[in-house]
């Protein structure tokens, strides 16, 4: 949310505060006449702010568009790409409610790079991720649907010539009910666009809608069990010919040399393409490409980072913490809050780097001619691979095509130009259309990380156990800085702070610092949850240590620090309840609880671990209370939040990358797992209902399942978990 | 070295080296992309085609291996009396989302169904538990499987 807020105000200019209600409509809509003679709206998502309404029509940039062709079909052109969230459902349904039309008839369809044109009006470049696609679209495009249904309604009342009060839209018609005449959308397009755009329209109220609240299907599923859904791994341009590479295993290493003559002599195989860092096979299809791939003899120089470990890395951030860093948040006096305190609590707590191991490995398909480029890919920021793609092919932008598919898996991984740029540098040394297609292992040991972070806490309590103070100093990457480097200002970024401050809980005296510090050797990224992957971790168990030392339980104590937040109480209530909060429960059986206020997303979970002799743990069944404001597609919320928490048990029970040598230790699925149908918890999924602004959905219940996890052991075992991932050989029972 | 083998009740012969995996002949080869590569080893599932019925792994499948059997793929599962039910199922239950691991999924799941009408939840952790699904629609699955063996397709 935080991220929102302040990438919004910079796209509205230094000092400038967004106004998320104040919309002009002047400068966010237009209408027009389409080349086919329909209806086509278009559409600024941007915030209003005192330059945009400054700014004459001239200055409207639309990067949305709504046509209304002649035969009744509804075409959305939209930045936003579908990567198993449902936003290819969800959006057109904001549009379908306004315009009274059947959710089949709206078409979505996806747009092509262009960052001026096309930029998420909540991150400011064109990108999808932090959980923002409704929440950017959720007003205009409702607005924009309405504005399209009152020009309708009026070009279809100046045919009649009868008021257009007395005409009413239903089921993609507009209908004349004293006389019983019905005309189709289709037909009054052409009508309707050489009309002006109404200035001012009316929202339908929560109560009226008829889409927006239902479970509604999903457009993208058919295509997706019968084997026809094309992933950017699927295709096949004509003469495609596919490869495979092996890129230094050490980060920042080079190409000594390379003896490719075995290589060479395996059938299928045409061309080994040798790069300063890397090595590519290229063949007729991926067998022969693997094949050849590990016929190859490489000799590498690993550069500086060739004895790199993690734990030197770890020691860095260490040291880091022991120095000041960045003030995100200061209130009230901790120092002085914390000398009267009657009890003293400090814990230190670390989370791992991470792989996204998404399940299609990276690949990317390019076509590079000298006088242009063809790139097929699925990627999170179009515009950003567009730009990557036209630099590294020493082109214009308008000389490169980027052809965006559907994605098998995002993450945050699909975020990054890397994979392009890899793909253009293999290209350009091959005659035609090359596939280039990551093994697993290249996938998971050349991945941008979830960076490894490092907390320092402490807190004083007073004599009932109450906090009155609260420190929490962390070190680690700002994935910020590099992605989006106007974004990092003054040491800090809104990203690697959410979670961490601003908390839900009334802390009279609070201090929160962050020490920037980027690791050698190893590429960080956004990974699903970002910033709260880490700090709702962190302070959520650290709020359930306070409870411990005030010998309270975790519910409770939360609860009398919840006043301000009616919100975050309701839903901490409601999953406590829905859980059987307090019911006894057999030995080596424990139920943990976390709380978090981040994407605009309130939500708890109750998890229910239990634990095998040897230690392993097993999360059995987890309870989730959530008030995400609207909810436009309850299903879709729900399929979020049981995706989020099975992604995030993976990662408390199992996900850890490590450096050895410079080298990522870990290949495939053998030694980075991921949870299993076997180990899957059952998932009960409560709604509060209320019709604030929608929150985001995606990535809230990683973030808040892994505390829960880890406070459940505790409550099982006794024994604090302030490292992930979980490590069994601590939690053995005790002979 | 020509071999032969018989896709979804067609003949097809490729010219491929004997040791090339299935995965890739069906992909790359014969342009039936349905099928996906996840892992290369074995491990997630991804790649499970239907070898004479029984589920299979084509990424660590030999071409050669196969002989006369019967591969049937996503493509054509739908024709099975289990693979529509499960397919279905799956749709009725939203289970989808990414959709990269379905393929895979709603093999294994067919493969499952066929053998055995009524599974258990132990029966569905067995079958399914060498299928990864990053996205987690673990839950969603096992409803689907569950509302398949329904004698009607439905419920469950």
């Amino acid at each position: 949310m935080i991220l929102d807020h302040h990438l919004a105000s910079r796209a509205a200019g230094p000092g400038r505060l967004p106004s998320v209600n104040g919309f002009s409509r002047r400068t966010f809509l237009q209408a027009g006449a389409a080349a086919g003679g329909g209806l086509v709206l278009s559409l600024s998502l941007r915030f209003a702010n005192g330059d945009a309404e400054a700014a004459d029509a001239d200055a409207f940039a639309p990067n949305a568009f709504i046509g209304i062709e002649r035969d009744g079909q509804i075409v959305l052109t939209m930045p936003y790409v579908e990567m198993g969230q449902g936003t290819y459902t969800s959006i057109p349904m904001l549009i379908a409610e306004e315009l009274e039309v059947d959710l089949k008839q709206v078409r979505l369809e996806h747009a092509p790079p262009d960052e001026k044109l096309y930029a998420n009006p909540l991150l400011g470049v064109q990108a999808t991720g932090n959980s923002n696609a409704i929440r950017g679209a959720w007003q205009p495009l409702r607005q924009a649907g309405a504005t399209a249904r009152t020009m309708l309604v009026s070009a279809a009342a100046k045919r009649w010539n009868v008021d257009p009060a007395s005409c009413q839209a239903q089921s993609g018609e507009v209908l004349h009910a004293p006389t019983g005449r019905s005309i189709k959308y289709g037909e009054l397009a052409a009508d309707a666009a050489r009309m002006p755009a109404p200035e001012n329209v009316a929202l339908k109220r929560p109560e009226d809608f008829k889409l927006i609240g239902t479970p509604a299907k999903r457009l993208d599923t058919p295509a997706k069990v019968n084997g026809t859904a094309v992933f950017g791994i699927d295709v096949r341009p004509p003469g495609v010919k596919v490869a495979t590479l092996a890129q230094s295993p050490v980060f920042g290493g080079r190409v000594k040399s390379v003896d490719d003559a075995a290589a060479k002599a395996v059938k299928g195989v045409r061309q080994i393409v040798r790069l300063d860092d890397a090595v590519a096979v290229v063949a007729d299809h991926m067998g022969a490409a693997k094949k050849g791939l590990a016929a190859l003899v490489i000799e590498w120089d690993d550069g500086p980072h060739a004895k790199l470990n993690t734990d030197a890395i770890v020691g860095e951030l260490e040291q880091a913490t022991r120095n000041s860093g960045a003030v995100a948040q200061n209130i009230g006096d901790v120092d002085k809050a914390m000398a009267g305190a009657v009890t003293k609590v400090e814990a230190i707590y670390q989370v791992p780097f991470l792989a996204h191991a998404t399940m299609e490995p990276m690949n990317c398909t390019a076509h590079v001619r000298p006088d242009g480029c063809e790139i097929w890919v699925g990627s999170q920021a179009l515009a950003r691979v567009h730009a990557a793609a036209a630099k590294t092919a020493g082109l214009p932008l308008d000389k490169v095509v980027v052809h965006n598919h559907l994605i098998g898996g995002g993450f945050g991984r699909r975020l990054e130009a890397d994979g392009v740029i890899r793909a253009v540098e293999i290209a350009k040394h091959v005659d035609g259309p090359v596939k280039i297609v990551w093994t697993r292992e290249e996938d998971i040991q050349h991945d941008m990380y979830r960076p490894y972070w490092f907390d320092r806490l402490s807190a004083g309590l007073d004599a009932k156990g109450m906090p009155v103070a609260w420190s929490n100093r962390f070190a680690g990457s700002s994935v910020i800085a590099r992605w989006l480097p106007p974004g990092f200002k003054d040491g800090l970024d809104p990203d690697t702070t959410e979670g961490a401050i601003d908390l839900v809980y009334d802390l009279p005296n609070l201090r929160v610092e962050y020490v920037r510090v980027e690791p050698p050797g190893i590429p960080t990224a956004f990974w699903r949850s970002v910033g709260p992957s880490h700090n709702v971790f962190v302070t959520e168990s650290f709020i359930d240590e306070l409870a411990a030392a005030a010998k309270q339980d975790p519910v409770a104590y939360r609860l009398a620090l919840l006043d301000k937040t009616p919100r975050a109480k309701a839903v901490l209530a409601l999953a406590a309840e829905k859980a059987g909060w307090g019911e006894p429960l057999p030995q080596r059986v424990g139920r943990g609880v976390s709380l978090q206020f981040v994407f605009a997303t309130y939500m708890a979970h109750v998890a229910e671990v239990e634990l095998a002799k040897d230690g392993t743990v097993r999360v059995r069944r987890v309870v989730c209370a959530l008030d995400c404001g609207t909810v436009v597609n309850p299903d879709t919320v729900r399929a979020q939040v049981q995706s989020a928490i099975i992604f995030g048990i993976t990662a408390a029970l199992h996900g850890e990358i490590t450096l050895k040598d410079g080298r990522v230790e870990q290949t495939n699925f053998d030694t980075y797992q991921i949870l299993r149908m076997n180990e899957a918890p059952t998932i009960e999924v409560h709604i509060v209902q209320n019709s604030e602004p929608p929150g985001g959905m995606g990535e809230a219940g990683t973030s808040a399942i892994v505390p829960a996890v880890a406070n459940a052991i505790f409550a099982a075992t006794g024994k604090r978990l302030r490292k992930l991932p979980v490590d069994i050989t601590a939690l053995k029972q005790p002979v | 070295m020509a071999t032969t083998i018989k896709v979804n009740g067609v003949d097809r012969t490729v010219e491929v080296d004997g040791d090339t995996p299935l995965l890739w002949v069906l992909r790359d080869v014969l342009g039936m992309t349905g099928t996906k590569f996840g892992c290369g080893m074995a491990l997630c599932g991804a790649c499970t085609v239907h070898v004479n019925g029984a589920a299979t792994r084509s990424c660590v499948t030999p071409v050669d291996s196969i002989g006369t059997s019967e591969i049937t793929t996503i493509e054509a599962i739908g024709a099975t009396a289990a693979g529509a039910k499960i397919q279905k199922a799956w749709l009725d239950r939203e289970v989808v989302q990414c959709g990269y691991c379905q393929s895979g999924q709603i093999m294994s799941a067919s493969a499952l169904l066929a053998s055995n009408p009524h599974p258990t939840d132990s029966d569905i952790d067995d079958a399914m538990s060498g299928n990864i699904c990053r996205c987690g629609t673990y839950v969603r699955i096992r409803e689907a499987i569950k509302q398949a063996a329904q004698p009607s397709g439905q419920g469950g």
